[in-house]
């Protein structure tokens, strides 16, 4: 009676084994580690690093390795790898998880005259551990063709009772609504952030959306008048739709600046290319590499003496907060309490 | 249920029938063996499973009050409000959805049927996710639909559909194949005696229905509905491109918004609770209806004519039409519109990677389900019916956070275990489990193992004990009934079991993106690329590379459970 199960079991485990040897991988993490190569953990989107990590290649010899995942799941990848963790350099995006990161002791501080004259005090760690590579400015977008601009004033004024039934506004949930209230509670304190945010929520024509785009698109199709996005959403949705009667206003010119977040990169606390990774880094915060990464998704570029792209100066000029981005990370779980309290989804 | 019941009542659980013949006393020494080997078997697979669940429960040892006490502030009631209508929805919808497509397509004939038969199965292969941004793109203000209303219609300007209706009806669409896959079954199955025996004794076509025929396909229709409550209660893709909160909501919350793993964790570990409920709740509801199975004599079509001919038809060809033409069409057009930009050598490596790791899932699933089964066949007993419930708690986590779970424990392993003995062994201390294909291959194990449980448990359930005694008798050694009378037998079986297994590992995406060794990259992580920027154009490709790998096991799965 048995046999037969004795037998499948056999079987089977052969095959599995098989199959195992079959799809072995053809490099393992670790080899990836022994050889000079550089291995990296990306939440910054595939599309918009491999050009990057390409170029460089084709520069240096120096082969990079990597793969892409949200911001949340690496860390707890390169908590849980710990010391064994393959990965030399994490790049991802929003100040807030980087702060992070630093905090959970994953990222290693580096001393570089290169990043520092290149990438501005407050778009880095102050002890090293991570710099900003890109600059994101998230501003107001409004129907050009229903309003004037006089009309607008900045982040806050858009709680008072004039806007009612003419704001969208994406989801709390998505980091860069966090970051932007973060630096609020920052400035004005919780009791004044919590007023803006209910504000913000009885001025809601309609539900909050999942993402940038649909809020522009629902200002395009006449739900609301304006509404809060990164401008590079606004970049591509203008690229689609050329005539969709949007603009872009520049938020809190006579107060605190647009709000900007970052993407950036720390090196990882156990590196086991920590050279290479300096290097690349530094490369990274160059003209040539911060054309790149800005350029491939009309964002600003973080080093000041670059230029951004054509398409993305023919948006206009502005005065970005001052606050370092840190912030971002430190006030977030307060932020997204308010916002909570506020029932601002 | 176990066969032991229906043949030999004598058998008891752990202990060697006395009524058997000699010769299996005989080899009682020689099997032995292999009998301990399927324990250990049997204990290695429910660690597996248990471990990193086990892992969430461990979380409660640091309780985050401050997170509790805000969540309970705040949302908490409304989102377990809110699930808990998604979940009657969902539940109530595929249930009546697949039951009524199922019995049409089985017990009636109408024009187009037998086309229809497997084309409702298509919608399997398209993942939620994927048919929410589908929909969303179609129907949403946006749109092509709401914008022509408001060239069109004076004074329209908007209609929300992200409500909770909305969400409802996209995941009944995506999870009805399941509740229509095994009542077709059920009712192609269960062979005319019983409906001969009914209509004989005075009760009407009709009336044979409501009493006889679906009472005793209720088992599957439970069992598939379950399969999507479950799904349901993991999901976080779909409802949160509908902006609908959900309990996976406050875990993602807790985890990205406060930066608080535990607390997501133990907010994950309730989960767990309900999903252990909704499985004694199936043992109830499934009662003791005895599985019927006359493969010879199947049931009789009846033919429908006039108005309900046609209306069989229309509403067969609706529902096709909106779960898998629709979405379809509507991603070929977005491929058109953006390009073919992303079509290149590296796109080809991505469907290989893809079908290479739900191949490999999906023979290692069933292999866990069967050593299940098995143990539960010829070791009745505690160890292997709490195993087999256990088996299926993987099933209804949400992804990314079982993933989580399941990489701590191998980095925890790597770190304690494999690094000591490299020491030992002297070579460099180095991970050999976290980012292999074996962790991977695993961590889809552990989630998909109740979708393999089913039909591996009916596939052994054919073989009758009386059928191995026969062949035992009739001079047969135990290899040659093995080989002879038990693989013909199931092997049809654990070939819908990988199948289904293969489907769901192509669309899984969490645990792919997080534990994918280098250079693994799939069609999935592809797809969360380019939906996670709200590119859904350039997520068209992936998606629909997706739905045609995934359309080839689900026409073979339809094709070969075809009776007639």
């Amino acid at each position: 009676m048995k046999a037969k199960m004795a037998a499948w079991v056999s079987g089977i485990a052969a095959a599995t084994v098989a199959a195992f040897v079959v799809a072995a991988e053809p490099v393992s993490a670790q080899e990836a580690a022994k050889n000079d190569e550089l291995v990296i953990y990306s939440a910054r989107k595939e599309h918009l690093v491999k050009p990057l990590f390409d170029l460089y290649t084709e520069q240096t010899g120096t082969k990079i390795r990597y793969i892409t995942d949200k911001a949340g799941p690496l860390l707890a990848r390169l908590e849980a790898e710990g010391k064994n963790t393959p990965a030399d350099l994490l790049i991802t995006v929003d100040a807030g998880n980087l702060w992070q990161a630093s905090k959970q002791g994953v990222l290693q501080s580096v001393k570089s005259d290169v990043l520092e004259k290149n990438i501005p005090a407050n778009l880095r760690d102050e002890n090293g551990d991570w710099f900003g590579l890109s600059v994101r400015a998230r501003t107001l977008v409004y129907a050009a063709d229903r309003m004037k601009a006089d009309e607008l004033k900045g982040y806050e004024d858009l709680a008072d009772a004039r806007w009612k039934g003419r704001l969208c506004l994406r989801t709390s949930k998505k980091v860069y609504n966090q970051s932007l209230v973060a630096t609020m509670v920052e400035r004005l304190g919780e009791d004044t952030t919590e007023k803006v945010l209910e504000g913000w929520v009885n001025n809601l024509a309609a539900p909050v959306f999942s993402n940038d785009t649909r809020a522009m698109e629902a200002v395009a199709a006449g739900i609301c008048d304006v509404t809060v996005v990164n401008t590079y959403y606004f970049g591509r949705l203008q690229k689609k739709k050329p005539d969709n009667g949007l603009k872009i206003f520049w938020a809190n010119q006579d107060s605190s600046g647009v709000h900007v977040n970052i993407s950036g990169a720390g090196v990882t606390r156990y590196a086991k290319h920590k050279e290479a990774a300096i290097d690349f880094l530094e490369w990274m915060s160059t003209e040539e590499a911060q054309h790149i990464i800005a350029d491939s998704n009309m964002e600003y570029p973080a080093n000041a003496s670059v230029a951004p792209s054509e398409l993305v100066s023919s948006w206009g000029k502005f005065d970005a907060d001052k606050l370092n981005v840190a912030i971002a990370g430190e006030k977030q779980t307060k932020a997204v309490q308010l916002m909570d309290k506020a029932r601002y989804n | 249920m176990s066969y032991q019941h229906v043949s030999s009542p004598a058998a008891q659980p752990g202990t060697f029938p006395s009524n058997r013949p000699q010769f299996f006393k005989r080899l009682w020494s020689v099997f032995s063996f292999s009998n301990a080997g399927l324990s250990a078997l049997v204990l290695f697979i429910v660690a597996l499973v248990l471990l990193p669940l086990g892992s969430l429960v461990l979380s409660w040892q640091d309780v985050q009050w401050d997170i509790w006490a805000h969540l309970f502030e705040t949302q908490l009631m409304g989102l377990m409000w809110n699930t808990f209508v998604l979940v009657a929805g969902v539940a109530a919808g595929v249930t009546v959805l697949g039951t009524a497509l199922a019995a049409l397509v089985s017990l009636c004939d109408f024009p187009g049927r037998r086309w229809l038969e497997w084309a409702l199965m298509l919608p399997f292969s398209i993942p939620a996710y994927v048919l929410a941004f589908v929909y969303l793109g179609v129907f949403d203000f946006s749109g092509p639909l709401q914008s022509w209303m408001r060239d069109n219609i004076e004074g329209f300007t908007w209609v929300d559909i992200r409500t909770p209706l909305g969400v409802i009806a996209v995941l009944v669409l995506v999870f009805y194949p399941y509740v229509y896959m095994l009542a077709r079954g059920a009712f192609q199955g269960q062979g005319r005696s019983l409906y001969e025996a009914s209509r004989l004794l005075g009760m009407s076509a009709p009336r044979t229905f409501w009493r006889v025929t679906l009472p005793v396909a209720r088992p599957a229709i439970i069992g598939g509905a379950i399969l999507a409550v479950m799904e349901t209660l993991a999901d976080f893709g779909t409802v949160s491109v509908f902006n609908y909160d959900t309990f996976t909501t406050a875990i993602y919350k807790s985890w990205f918004g406060f930066f608080n793993l535990k607390a997501a964790a133990q907010l994950a570990s309730l989960l767990l609770v309900m999903i252990a409920m909704v499985i004694m709740l199936e043992k109830q509801l499934k009662g003791r209806v005895a599985g019927q199975n006359e493969r010879q004599r199947t049931m009789p079509r009846h033919q429908l004519n006039g108005m309900a001919k046609w209306g069989a038809t229309g509403f067969c060809g609706a529902i096709f039409a909106l779960a898998f033409l629709l979405p379809v069409v509507q991603l070929v057009w977005w491929i058109f519109a953006s390009g073919w930009i992303d079509l290149n050598s590296r796109y080809f490596s991505l469907v290989v990677n893809t079908l290479i790791l739900a191949s490999l899932a999906a023979v290692v699933t069933v292999t866990a389900a069967s050593v299940l089964v098995l143990a539960k066949r010829f070791q009745p007993g505690r160890l292997s019916s709490w195993a087999e419930q256990i088996g299926g708690l993987g099933y209804a986590m949400p992804g990314a956070l079982l993933a989580v779970a399941v990489m701590m424990l191998f980095g925890y392993l790597d770190r304690q275990v494999v690094n000591t003995v490299q020491g030992w062994l002297g070579i460099a201390a180095q991970p050999v489990l976290l980012g292999s294909i074996f962790a991977l291959v695993l961590a889809y194990l552990i989630r998909f193992l109740a979708v393999a449980l089913k039909p591996v448990t009916h596939a052994f359930e054919r073989v009758r004990p009386a059928m191995h005694e026969a062949a035992r008798i009739l001079g047969h050694s135990p290899l040659a009934v093995s080989r002879r009378v038990y693989l013909p037998m199931v092997m049809p079986g654990l070939l819908t079991a990988m199948l289904l297994v293969f489907v769901d590992v192509l669309k899984e995406m969490p645990a792919t993106l997080l534990m994918r060794p280098f250079g693994w990259d799939t069609l999935a992580v592809r797809i969360h690329e380019m939906t996670a920027e709200a590119e859904w154009e350039r997520a068209a490709l992936p998606a629909i590379s997706l739905i045609i790998a995934g359309m080839v096991p689900v026409v073979v799965l339809i094709r070969r459970s075809r009776v007639d």
